[in-house]
Parts: structure tokens; sequence; C-alpha cells
């Protein structure tokens, strides 16, 4: 058990309340922290012209993105399920993109989602439709993130599929008995069956989410053209027009590229907030929707 | 929905099969084609973004900016230029590096601390399984100012320590993974163990690591490939030292440094993808049963 101790107050008690207590001081890690009681939080909510771009990405992305994948997941995974044969073939198929690196799949869809010379644009042309900017543009450049995410949605859709596998067939069975046809078995057994794993599912997609910052960060370099580590990239973070600029992003921008640690500690913290908020809201209403089995069979 | 349709083949007889005649194994096989074409165009949808990454890493700088989808000739040299432009065998080792020692040492912190929250009553057993899980669910980002500058005092920002060490002080996702596995043990086992006079610490290295093989296996396969696709924590501790750059670090500053020859970007694309790929095909099993067991024992 020790070290285990050692490591949660050397890695999460002790950094939890000097994030608390840094944040409410001037910190730049040359000279030692000067305490300013609550100016960084009144800089956060009245001041900071960047925050509210990164707060609003983040829930686009929560709100759209994450929804959307969960979805797209289970659609998979239900087809899936059907599918008589080749079921592995095609599991693996669907579960490779999750495997390839965030930083490779990422410059994969910059280069693939690229206006010029990319693919999808070039065969978009064949057929006669002008394609958007993608990450060039900032009205699209989400919604290319958000098709990176849904490529890479693998992990999900397995845990979906071994749930609907796992689905008992007797229950199956008296819904046909009772006259239920394909839509209403999914709706009133499936659905209802597997809903803890959804639950499950959104919590960690919407956890996740308020993480997001490798795809977003390397996009923005890569697509905006400069070094992921130099000193135009902390400028191009967000690119284009900080449409990418998520949550995460702006902490790491604050705290490591202009050293103002006292103002990220505050940032961590409203995220800190935010995250048990969110879990918590998520969590308590879903007593409406998941229905869990009864336990021993 | 397409897959609705009568069922693809006929019922097992009890019988010997015979192979039936040709038309109608073809027949069999549109009709499953047919029954599962949503699945199949979803599938070939999910591949084209693999294909069109290859067909690009195979093309001259010349062509990767014309609009033309097949590469011609085929420019097999691109791959071995990525490792001469980039030093890409000095990331692979320090990315060994750090996924070997960080793996290591987490299998040796969680192990026993997931076992202790599993099968051992303790004072404030409850408490801290329910540490864990907080710990589980918190951004890293919540944290991590205090650590860097812990690391910065310690002046080993720019090496792969910051990286490392932490591991070897256990890991809140695997300890909650194995100690999920480890509730599936029957007790009796280990009671049959007690009796015989084992100790805990021998119950856990003969009975416990035994039985739990695929867990660990798959705990230790998830803590590696995390390493790999770390981005965050390389970015942070190594950035400003090229020396310690990591694969998935090092691809990211790979299009800067090669502006516009996107056909060595996606090269090199591909050459940090394979390993990952690589390893999914040999350990395809405890990578389905580890995902699966986040999800569905969870």
């Amino acid at each position: 058990m020790s070290p285990w101790i050692l490591g949660f107050s050397v890695f999460f008690g002790y950094p939890l309340v000097m994030s608390a207590y840094l944040s409410f001081t001037h910190y730049d890690l040359l000279s030692s922290p000067r305490w300013i009681g609550l100016a960084n939080y009144r800089y956060l909510f009245t001041t900071d012209q960047t925050i509210w771009p990164a707060v609003k990405n983040t829930l686009w992305f929560i709100a759209i993105a994450v929804p959307l994948q969960v979805l797209f997941a289970l659609g998979i995974a239900i087809m899936l399920s059907r599918a008589r044969r080749g079921i592995g073939l095609f599991r693996t198929i669907f579960y490779l993109p999750a495997l390839a690196p965030p930083v490779a799949a990422t410059l994969g869809f910059v280069y693939l989602l690229n206006p010029a010379t990319g693919p999808v644009n070039t065969i978009l042309g064949k057929v006669g439709i002008q394609g958007p900017l993608w990450f060039d543009s900032p009205q699209w450049s989400k919604p290319s993130l958000t098709l990176l995410a849904l490529w890479g949605v693998g992990n999900t859709m397995i845990i979906f599929l071994a749930a609907v596998l796992d689905v008992p067939s007797h229950l199956y069975e008296s819904a046909q008995l009772d006259g239920a046809g394909a839509i209403s078995r999914l709706r009133w057994v499936t659905l209802p069956t597997i809903s803890p794993v959804i639950l499950f599912a959104v919590v960690i997609g919407v956890i996740e989410g308020l993480q997001y910052f490798t795809q977003a960060y390397v996009a923005a370099n890569v697509a905006g053209g400069s070094a992921s580590y130099s000193a135009e990239a902390a400028n191009a973070l967000g690119y284009p027009e900080d449409s990418t600029l998520f949550y995460p992003v702006l902490l790491y921008q604050q705290g490591f590229r202009y050293f103002n640690m006292g103002y990220a500690s505050a940032m961590a913290m409203l995220l800190l907030a935010v995250s048990f908020a969110v879990t918590f809201v998520i969590v308590r209403n879903s007593r409406r929707f998941v229905h869990y089995q009864a336990p021993g069979r | 929905m397409s897959t609705e349709a009568a069922p693809a083949h006929a019922p097992a007889s009890p019988f010997v099969r015979r192979r039936p005649p040709v038309a109608v194994r073809r027949r069999r096989f549109l009709v499953a084609v047919a029954n599962n074409s949503l699945l199949i165009a979803a599938a070939a949808i999910f591949l084209l973004p693999f294909v069109f990454i290859a067909l690009t890493a195979l093309m001259s700088s010349h062509q990767a900016l014309s609009p033309r989808l097949w590469p011609e000739p085929f420019a097999w040299h691109n791959f071995t230029d990525v490792f001469s432009k980039a030093p890409m065998w000095r990331y692979a080792l320090n990315t060994l590096v750090y996924g070997g020692l960080a793996t290591l040492g987490l299998l040796l912190s969680s192990i026993p601390v997931a076992y202790a929250l599993a099968r051992l009553r303790w004072r404030g057993s409850n408490a801290a399984f329910l540490i864990t899980l907080v710990a589980m669910m918190l951004p890293p980002q919540v944290t991590i100012v205090p650590v860097y500058v812990l690391w910065a005092k310690l002046h080993l920002v720019g090496s792969l320590w910051p990286l490392i060490v932490p591991n070897f002080l256990g890991d809140a996702f695997s300890i909650f993974l194995l100690r999920q596995f480890f509730l599936t043990i029957p007790e009796e086992y280990l009671d049959a163990a007690r009796v015989d006079g084992c100790g805990e610490f021998r119950i856990l290295t003969t009975v416990v690591l035994r039985l739990a093989k695929p867990a660990i296996a798959a705990v230790a396969l998830f803590s590696f490939l995390f390493c790999f696709n770390d981005f965050f924590g390389p970015l942070l501790y190594t950035g400003e030292n090229a020396h310690n750059w990591t694969l998935s670090l090092g691809l990211s500053q790979f299009r800067s440094l090669y502006q516009v020859q996107w056909n060595l970007v996606m090269a090199a694309t591909l050459i940090v993808m394979a390993p990952v790929i690589l390893l999914f095909f040999l350990a395809q099993r405890a990578f389905v049963e580890g995902v699966t067991l986040t999800g569905v024992k969870g």
C-alpha cells in the first residue's frame, strides 16, 4: 500500500492542494509565488478575452461530438451484432482507427482534408461539390475534428458490441412472442438492457471531452503550418481564429508557454469544478434512463 | 434495415452436410453481402483514410502536391528518406524507454494495491477505492501545474524521468481495472491457498497472478500504448530537449521541418502507426478482452 499512498500524496493530493493555493498567487516559476487574492479569478471571469472562445469550443465538443460518437459507436455495434458472418473481420476494421496514435491520426486527417490537394476535396470536386476549407476554416475546423473523433470510435464500439451480444436471448424471444418488430425490440429490449454501458460511455466521453488536447493542438499547428514546439506555435494554437482553442489548450498556453502559472492554476480549479458538476449531473439524471438488471443470474 | 432479412444459411442439421452446389453458394454469398451492405460500406469508409495515407506515402513529393490519387511510379524510398531526414531511431528508442520502464513500474506498483483493494478488508479500503475513482475521473490538467513545478525544481524537466517515475507509484486506471478483475477470482482458491499455509504475498504471486494473466496482459498493453500515444506528457517535459523526443512528439514536428512534403509526412505517419497495428495483430485477444473489461465489468 505504501508506494500507492506516497504516489497519491506526491502526484495527486499535494498538487491538488498546491493548485488551489497557486490559483490565488502570481507565479512565473522564476520568483516565488506572490499572493494576489482573487485577482486571477476576477481576470478569468471578467477580463480574459480568450476564455470564452475556449469554454465555448469545449462545450461545443461535449454537446455535439460526444453524443455523435456514442450514437455512431452504438449504430456500428448494433449492425455488427446482426452480421452473421465475418463479425471478427468487421470488428477489426472498425477498431483499427482507434489504434492509430492520435498524433498520426490527426496528421492523416489534416492531409486527407487539406483543401488544395487533399483526397477528400479532390473526390468531392469530381462529383461537382466544392469542398469546404476543413481545418483551415473557423466554421469547419471543429466538424473536421469531430470526423476524426468518429473515425477513432473503436473502443466504445467494442464495449457496446460486447454489451449488445450479452443481452439475454430470452428477452428477445419473449418480445418477439409479444409481436415486437425489429425496431421495438431495439427500443424496448436492447437499449434498456445496455443502458448502464451507454451511461458509462457518455460519462467517459464527457470526461475525455473536457481534456481534449492532442488532436486540437496538433491540427492547429500542422494546418497553421508552424512547428509544434516553437515560439510561434504558442500563437498558432487555436488556428484558425481560435476555433480550435479548447480549454485545456488555453490552459497549456497560459501555464507552460506564457508561464502564468498562478492563472493556469485558477483555470485548473474551474476545470475541476466543472468536471465534478458535469459528471454529477449526468449520473444524477441517469437514474431516469438507466435500467440496472437485477443482480444474480 | 437491410440486415433484417431471412437467415443467410439453413439451421445446422445433425447429419453430415454436403457441400452445396456452386450456384447456391454464390447466391448465399451475394445474399450475405446484400444483407450486410450497410456494414460493408461503413467498413470501407473506415479503411479509406489508411488507403489514402498509404498511397500518398508512396508518391513523389511533386505528385503529392497534385490532386492525383494514385502514385506513379511508386516511391518506396520515401520510407528510408524519413529515417535519414529525422532521427526516427532516436525517437523510437526514447519511446521504448518511456513505455518499457513506465509499464514495468505500473505493474509493480498497481498489482499489489489492486489486490489489497479487492481482497483484503482493511480500515479505509472503501475510501481508498473511492479516491482511486476520483483520481481516474479528474482531468490531468487539474494537477499539472504543481507537478511541473516539482520536476522543474528537481531540474528534471527535459528528461524522460517525469514521465516514468509517477508510474512506479501506482496508476489509478490500472488499479481500478485490476481490482475489478481480481474480484472475479473465486474466494475458494484463495482460501485453499490460505489453508495450505500461504501468506498473502505468496497467494498474490502464485495464485492470483496466474489467474489474472489476461487482465495483467491487457493492463500492460494499455500502459505501453498510452506511453506510445502520449503527446501531452512528452510535449510538456521534453519539448525543449529534442534529444528526448518520443515518436509522437517527433512526428508532430515532422511537418514543420518538411513543410509541403506530404509524401514524407504520410510515410512517417505510417511508420508511427505500424508498430501499434502490428502489436494489435499479435495480441488481439488481450486487446479485445481488455477493452471489454473496461466497459462491461466496470
